[in-house]
């Protein structure tokens, strides 16, 4: 599926207008579509603010059982994050937000896979599966 | 970027969001609220959610920051018409909207703001 640039503040908002369609079109919940767009938002920023911009991938995928789901990838060559486990508690922040960015985007999904190094960008997976 | 606009009705500020909020429009309506408490002396401020998809950490943020500088101008906020999703969607991020009171409906929280603005209260 397409791959979305995100270096503006409407390049964020148009990834969340591709994730909510796709999560619609895809027999998500409403609840479940609003806990993607808002853990996709939170993915989105952090790519752009922290990232220095990078790429949002929105795709449709299918489980053993035949559950459809919604997977998005975010992807960034920015510097980095150097203690995951650390980025990932709440709280934890890098001075602009709450800390709840990352932390709260996991919360909100069904899966989460981050990879990262310093110096070689972040990668961000996340699913959705329709209930 | 787009920009929300903010009515003045009596002692209270009415701002409606229609649009899909990026950072940059919240930061901007952060700003004119203020100035607009400071110039008109409003002792209210109505936030009208409604029509809003999503709050994210950031978005939530600026809507508890709001409430706090309204606060310094001696005027309450309160946010109405919160989606059932959305709502949902908050509490599992982690945010409780600090700072600011909510209602269900805008005639309730012009209710809540009446209750404080009345000269003799």
């Amino acid at each position: 599926m397409d791959e979305l640039p995100i270096r503006s503040g409407d390049d964020v908002v148009r990834v969340r207008q591709q994730v909510r369609t796709t999560a619609a079109e895809n027999g998500l919940s409403l609840v479940d579509q609003t806990k993607l767009v808002t853990a996709a938002s939170e993915l989105a920023r952090n790519t752009l603010v922290h990232g220095g911009g990078g790429t949002a991938r929105v795709e449709v995928v299918k489980s053993a059982n035949g559950r459809k789901g919604v997977k998005l990838h975010f992807t960034d060559e920015g510097p980095g994050i150097a203690d995951i486990g650390l980025a990932l508690t709440d709280g934890w922040t890098t001075g602009t937000g709450l800390g709840l960015g990352l932390s709260g985007a996991r919360r909100l999904v069904d899966e989460f896979d981050l990879s990262s190094e310093p110096g070689s960008g972040t990668r961000v997976m996340v699913v959705k599966w329709s209930r | 970027m787009e920009t929300v606009p903010i009515l003045k009705i009596g002692l209270t500020l009415f701002v409606s969001i229609q649009i899909d909020l990026q950072d940059e429009s919240v930061i901007q309506l952060q700003e004119d609220l203020a100035n607009e408490l400071a110039v008109t002396g409003a002792r209210g401020v109505l936030i009208d959610i409604t029509g809003v998809e999503i709050v994210d950490s950031f978005i939530g943020r600026m809507l508890s920051t709001i409430g706090s500088i309204s606060r310094l101008f001696d005027a309450e906020t309160v946010i109405v018409g919160m989606r059932p999703a959305v709502a949902i969607t908050l509490t599992e991020l982690g945010l409780s909207l600090s700072g600011v009171r909510t209602a269900l409906n805008a005639e309730k929280g012009l209710k809540i703001l009446n209750g404080k603005s009345r000269p003799d209260g």
